[in-house]
């Protein structure tokens, strides 16, 4: 397969692939490097992407692995750092100073979702894919991605109502 | 648009029980400026989906790696190749080694062989001064007689 062949394949949806990872990830670089990353294995499994029916969702299915995996790691990287706490201070001044606009405030509220919320949020009402999709994606049964989703959506709901009643926006 | 019918959508929203088609006119309606106050927790919620769709992956794609994975699968046949090439150097490398050896035994032997024949002409030579060595003494005594008379 030539690179501009694939790069055909790839653009409609690498921009999907990087909101996702950066819904997990949060921090921009790493959502960028892990996006990257997937890409570049994508590119080698190249001769045989003609044999996935569905390149968007099996793309979208790696990032979620890879993500989580990174996650994963990361947390328990996380319990050996004893400085990671002077970071995350640092981190959440600034997200303070950005949550004085009402809709970064919503970005907040999705980071605090557990992983499963976060992502059918984002397939769903960010990316607008219909369910057989997220189901594909996410290996997940449709019911469970409703019931997902529908906490998900509550959860934000009530977050923005206790914000709205605080008179914070 | 009916307030009634946006608020059925909006509890049908929170079951996940929406289709694409009804939440994009949910969408639609938020986007709006004028919204009732006991909806407005919904607006920051619908224009945060929208904006954050316009976020893009930046970062470029060195997609000319595929020749350094070519590269990498060969790998493992360069030792290969490279102690292949070892034994063969070896293997003509002593043939070699040996003709040369041959070939220099065969020159001191021949060095030896000529010295010798030089010698035994030398000390020919030598034998032939001797004899040489009697002829002037007969030409001294040759001289004398003549100087005498």
């Amino acid at each position: 397969m030539q690179q501009s062949d694939f790069l055909k394949i790839v653009t409609p949806f690498q921009d999907k692939l990087y909101r996702l990872a950066k819904r997990l990830l949060v921090s921009r670089e790493e959502a960028e490097d892990a996006t990257q990353e997937i890409l570049m294995k994508l590119w080698s499994k190249s001769k045989k992407i003609g044999s996935y029916n569905n390149v968007e969702a099996f793309a979208m299915t790696m990032t979620k692995n890879f993500c989580l995996d990174r996650l994963k790691s990361k947390q328990a990287g996380n319990l050996k750092l004893v400085h990671s706490n002077y970071r995350e201070e640092g981190a959440s001044l600034q997200k303070q100073v950005e949550a004085n606009d009402s809709v970064t405030w919503v970005q907040r509220i999705m980071e605090d979702l557990p992983e499963q919320q976060k992502m059918v949020l984002q397939l769903r009402d960010v990316e607008e894919y219909d369910f057989d999709e997220i189901c594909e994606m996410l290996e997940m049964k449709p019911t469970a991605v409703r019931v997902t989703l529908s906490r998900a959506r509550k959860a934000v709901r009530e977050k923005l109502m206790e914000k709205h009643n605080y008179g914070i926006g | 648009m009916e307030l009634d019918r946006i608020e059925k959508l909006l509890s049908k929203y929170l079951e996940g029980s929406t289709s694409l088609p009804e939440e994009a006119e949910l969408k639609a309606f938020f986007s709006q400026d004028d919204i009732p106050a006991h909806l407005a927790e919904y607006r920051p919620m619908f224009a945060y989906f929208k904006k954050t769709k316009q976020e893009k992956f930046t970062k470029g794609l060195p997609l000319q790696e595929d020749t350094k994975l070519n590269s990498k699968k060969w790998f493992p046949w360069l030792s290969v190749a490279a102690s292949v090439l070892i034994m063969i150097g070896l293997f003509f490398g002593k043939g070699y080694y040996d003709q040369k050896q041959l070939e220099k035994e065969k020159a001191q032997y021949a060095y030896k062989e000529t010295k010798k024949a030089l010698d035994m002409l030398a000390e020919n030579f030598s034998r032939g001064t001797e004899k040489v060595a009697y002829l002037n003494e007969f030409v001294e005594a040759k001289e004398k007689i003549y100087n005498k008379n």
